[in-house]
């Protein structure tokens, strides 16, 4: 009993720290695996992972302006990704070029400004710190940020969620009957940015994709509602972050991978042996019914 | 009800509904004719305003826009989500519950009554995957029944469709034209259009005839219409019709 505790308990009830980055993971939690699953029933699975480096240069401009300020780096980064979005948009409105392309085209050209700067700025460490992050690093200001996305998004995603869900389900549906699907588009695009931006300091962007994605595609293959499905994704990201900062602790592991590394191990395991499409339980022939 | 005034829908400045004018008859049925390539989605979609047209307009007189039900020839319905046949069905109560509004009981009734209508309610819990074709088919009709639209609009709805099915369907179409509604309905089952359909508009980009069905479909019209769509060159000539291109 007292080996669990010293295992399960005591890092977060003996440090302050541990107990900042525990609330920091779960909040993130809280905010992007909604967000998450959303993007994988929109099949813009990869979407996250190009704006994760879309956001790139506005932090690095804010970073060569304010220094290493979280504020004005988190600001910039928001601004970057919502313009790469917003052109991304307009260029899949306005043209030919269908959305998965125009995205791809915009935030290569973020991207390669991003570094473009960095690599005037001169330290190499800050782009690390900005790639990866640092959750036990987290402060009050960023736990405040991390907080206040959360919330957000989870006010936006409930006054958005029946068009959101019908869009992705029915394009054609909410274009016949004059519900704007554009708009509720943008919106949920703003909540990606602003999540990835809200994981900035905790995970770094890159990782920050990660607690994202990894749960809302393994959510798929546990359950067969939308909300049983948001329900799991939301489960899975706390228990990798609970879990991943334990890890971290105990075995002195980075903490971001490792929270990143335990979603993908839940993700793996449920591919092997989630009742809804895994591999096992479709090699069990079950018996069928009369009709 | 739906007027139609000179109007012209290109791609890449061919005409595929070109300086069409008339109107759709008011609570009856009305079948678009034609061949492939004859204008006839488009002339629909331009409608449903999905399509801007190059010139002339479509006028809704004493209906609004958003007064509605559309069914598109193919379905870009992504049928791996999780959701239910019920609630696909439900969403067609869109224009009353809007953003927030609960799907009241009367509501849930409506969708109910639906399925039962289109022969589904066994399927009612089902998830959307779980069904063929045609029965999603059956579904999409039971969401136009939802939808209480006074102005049904059907691409090609029989395609895939068993006769059975099919038959049931034209069902609907007819209580439809009972309860006052306008259809507007792409066919190419000519036996379907005249014995459900008391109007029909025949085209080949242009109108070729426009009125009632027997009047319209004459072996010499379905001549000159499949003959009219077959004509299609690479470097047209700009059309004068409008002085345009003076």
């Amino acid at each position: 009993m007292s080996w669990l505790q010293d295992m399960l308990i005591s890092p977060f009830a003996d440090f302050a720290f541990m107990r900042r980055a525990l609330v920091g993971c779960l909040a993130l939690a809280l905010g992007s695996a909604p967000v998450g699953l959303f993007l994988v029933m929109r099949r813009m699975s990869l979407m996250g992972d190009a704006m994760s480096h879309a956001v790139l240069p506005g932090a690095a401009v804010a970073y060569l302006l304010a220094g290493l300020s979280l504020p004005a780096m988190s600001l910039g980064g928001f601004v970057a990704g919502v313009l790469v979005a917003v052109l991304a948009g307009l260029a899949t409105r306005y043209t030919e070029v269908k959305e998965d392309a125009s995205f791809a085209a915009f935030y290569l050209l973020s991207l390669s400004l991003g570094v473009l700067l960095v690599s005037k700025s001169g330290s190499n460490v800050d782009l690390m710190h900005l790639l990866f992050g640092s959750v036990l690093a987290v402060d009050n200001a960023a736990l405040l940020l991390v907080a206040g996305v959360a919330t957000f998004t989870l006010l936006v995603l409930a006054v958005i969620y029946r068009p959101l869900l019908l869009e992705s389900l029915d394009p054609v549906f909410m274009r016949a009957i004059g519900a704007r699907g554009g708009i509720w588009h943008m919106l949920f695009l703003l909540l990606v940015v602003l999540n990835l931006v809200a994981g900035f300091q905790a995970l770094g962007t890159l990782m920050s994709v990660g607690l994202m994605m990894l749960p809302a595609i393994a959510s798929r293959l546990w359950a067969a509602s939308v909300g049983g499905m948001l329900l799991t994704s939301f489960a899975i990201s706390a228990l990798s972050g609970v879990g991943g900062l334990l890890l971290s602790y105990h075995y002195e592991l980075p903490s971001g991978p490792a929270i990143i590394l335990l979603a993908g191990l839940v993700y793996l395991l449920s591919l092997l042996f989630a009742p809804q499409g895994g591999l096992l339980p479709r090699l069990v022939r079950a018996r069928h019914f009369t009709n | 009800m739906i007027e139609l005034d000179n109007l012209t829908v290109s791609y890449q400045r061919h005409p595929a509904v070109h300086h069409v004018s008339g109107r759709f008859a008011a609570a009856t049925a009305t079948a678009i004719f034609g061949p492939n390539g004859a204008g006839k989605s488009t002339l629909l979609k331009t409608i449903m305003g999905a399509l801007k047209p190059d010139s002339g307009q479509v006028a809704f007189k004493g209906i609004s826009r958003r007064d509605l039900a559309y069914l598109p020839q193919q379905s870009e319905i992504d049928r791996s989500l999780p959701v239910s046949v019920i609630d696909l069905v439900s969403s067609g109560h869109w224009r009353q519950s809007g953003l927030f509004g609960q799907v009241g009981r009367g509501q849930d009734e409506a969708s109910w009554n639906a399925l039962v209508a289109v022969g589904l309610e066994d399927f009612a819990t089902r998830p959307i995957s779980a069904l063929s074709s045609g029965q999603f088919q059956r579904v999409l009709f039971a969401r136009i029944l939802v939808q209480d639209a006074r102005l049904i609009m059907l691409d090609e709805p029989f395609n895939a469709v068993d006769a059975r099915t099919t038959q049931d369907l034209l069902q609907l179409v007819a209580r439809w034209q009972q309860e006052g509604r306008t259809v507007i309905a792409v066919l190419h089952d000519i036996a379907q259009v005249r014995s459900h359909f008391p109007q029909t508009l025949l085209m080949a980009r242009e109108v070729i005839a426009w009125g009632d069905t027997a009047s319209v479909l004459t072996e010499e019209r379905l001549r000159q219409a499949s003959e009219t769509a077959a004509h299609w060159l690479a470097r047209a000539p700009l059309c004068q019709v409008d002085g345009e291109g003076v």
